[in-house]
């Protein structure tokens, strides 16, 4: 037996989480809510609500059983379920809003505190389900807490469905002004996705795929403060040594993810499924992405040279993080909300940050254009021509991008919208005036692009 | 035999060990490995120890020693072993 341990490491950890925001952001339990269909709408707003409080009743106290057990803190305890437009296609309903408050009411009995899954997958076109949801949002999101909601209007394969773009323009837009008095923070909760992966763990975006088992465990880790402290000790040196830097760094941190995962995974009997390797910023102090690309050698995030940081961080991060894990999914790479970001908030105050450099940024990182607050007169066509344009980088280069984005009612630019906790507080940024709208009112569907003929 | 890690950070001072090992007695752990350091004034411990005959929950022992070191203003983690060997070895 071996009785000795490396002091180094050990020490390595509790400073890591102690000093440095360590954690593993959410463990997330997904779960299928196919068996819950029923042609009698409160029939299956029961059952949805009593399936989800049956499988996830131990989720909050093994979250905090492990953490207590590690010492290593476990941020959020959350849930995705099967997209709501598939489970309630059958009830006889013209509103999905009682399915939402189903949702919501089980979020709250359990303790978790995001439900992710009020969802539709219209990529290609839209069931009368699919459209009934989508109609839905604005009201699910205004009068419930808990639940967020998620729309795939393109793919690789499928092209990008312009007439739902259209759609979802019109939604976030309604969805903030029925929020206006919260600061639009309905739009928080909702991200409109290209190639949407079915097995993400981190909110707003996450739902239970059709391919999924009928209930998971998934692990989203963080730790950009750790990443950003390993590279301010090492000021020295060059740029392929600063990325094995991360992918150590990135190694260390999932394989905490991984682990956690196991354990909840055994503790309650539910198979375990992926852990998604991400850099997640939190509003605090040292825990920022842009802050990582500033200890690269950028005087300020969103200046010339971001996108080629941030592009050797991310694949650092991948590289380090899929060696960690025997199974990787979800978004997998670093985050980019601004709202939740010290350091691109500031780079926003400053003028340095724009809208079109994050654009730039999204086609070589995780997700896309991430709780970014724009003026409350942004209209519909024009968040619609922002949507097209992120679905397209995903599209083309065979990637996940997804948009959400916070039209803040009242509100311009310069303005800052406090939206709380985690989501941070967003910098109302600049929009181009020029107009997309006859574009976007064209509607049809762009087709799937072809992948050879490279350049 | 189930291995924990109980580390201890803070300004040093008289009769750390001696309170700590206290509590770990009384608990009826066993200390299989001790390392302890001094840097500056900054005093570090790494308790290797074995939980198994533990006359308490694992979480009301961990509180035992959140109150002693609240007590002699140190800070103290018990962790489960596993989080280190994990985290930095395949």
């Amino acid at each position: 037996m071996n009785t000795s341990f490396d002091y180094a490491e050990i020490m390595e950890t509790i400073h890591m989480v102690s000093d440095e925001n360590l954690d593993v952001r959410t463990i997330t339990m997904g779960i299928s809510l196919m068996d819950c269909a029923d042609t009698d709408v409160k029939k299956a707003a029961r059952k949805v609500y009593d399936k989800i409080c049956l499988k996830a009743k131990d989720l909050v106290k093994t979250g905090e059983e492990i953490s207590r057990d590690f010492g290593i803190p476990i941020v959020n305890k959350r849930i995705s379920v099967t997209p709501i437009a598939l489970m309630a296609a059958s009830s006889r309903c013209e509103d999905y809003v009682i399915f939402a408050k189903a949702l919501d009411a089980a979020a709250k009995e359990v303790g978790v505190n995001f439900l992710g899954g009020f969802s539709a997958l219209v990529h290609k076109g839209m069931t009368e389900s699919d459209e009934k949801l989508i109609r839905s949002i604005p009201r699910a999101l205004a009068e419930t807490d808990c639940v967020c909601a998620s729309v795939n209007i393109g793919s690789t394969k499928a092209g990008i469905n312009m007439d739902a773009v259209y759609t979802m323009g019109k939604t976030v837009r309604e969805t903030a002004e029925r929020t206006k008095d919260n600061g639009s923070l309905g739009c928080a909760k909702l991200v409109i996705f290209c190639n949407v992966p079915e097995d993400n763990p981190f909110m707003a975006g996450a739902f239970h795929g059709v391919g999924e088992p009928e209930v998971v465990i998934n692990t989203g880790v963080s730790g950009p403060g750790v990443v950003r402290n390993a590279l301010k000790n090492h000021p020295d040196l060059d740029l392929g040594q600063m990325a094995e830097l991360i992918k150590k760094t990135a190694f260390k941190i999932t394989r905490m993810g991984e682990l956690v995962a196991r354990e909840a995974s055994l503790r309650l009997g539910v198979p375990f499924g992926i852990v998604d390797l991400s850099l997640a910023p939190t509003p605090a102090n040292g825990d920022s992405v842009a802050e990582i690309l500033e200890a690269l050698g950028l005087e300020r995030c969103g200046g010339p040279g971001t996108t080629a940081a941030l592009a050797m961080l991310n694949d650092a991060v991948k590289k380090g993080g899929s060696m960690a894990s025997s199974y990787v999914g979800g978004l997998s790479g670093a985050f980019i909300p601004v709202s939740e970001d010290a350091g691109m908030i500031r780079a926003v105050n400053e003028g340095v940050l724009k809208l079109e450099k994050l654009e730039a940024m999204t086609a070589v990182c995780s997700v896309g254009l991430d709780m970014i607050t724009v003026p409350g007169d942004t209209t519909a066509e024009t968040i619609a021509a922002i949507i097209a344009d992120e679905a397209a980088i995903g599209m083309i280069n065979n990637k996940t991008t997804a948009v959400r984005v916070i039209p803040a009612v009242g509100k311009s630019e310069g303005d800052m919208v406090e939206f709380g906790g985690l989501l941070g507080s967003g910098p109302v940024m600049s929009v181009s005036q020029s107009k997309a709208d006859v574009f976007v009112r064209r509607g049809g569907r762009i087709p799937a692009p072809i992948k050879s003929l490279n350049n | 035999m189930k291995r924990i890690i109980i580390t201890v950070v803070g300004q040093d001072k008289v009769g750390i060990t001696a309170k700590i090992t206290q509590v770990i007695a009384e608990c009826n752990v066993n200390i299989l490995d001790i390392n302890q350091t001094l840097l500056q004034d900054i005093f570090t411990m790494v308790m290797l120890c074995d939980i198994e005959e533990c006359n308490v929950d694992f979480d009301i022992f961990q509180q035992k020693l959140e109150d002693v070191g609240r007590e002699i203003a140190m800070k103290i983690h018990a962790q489960k072993e596993e989080i280190f060997s994990y985290m930095h070895r395949i």
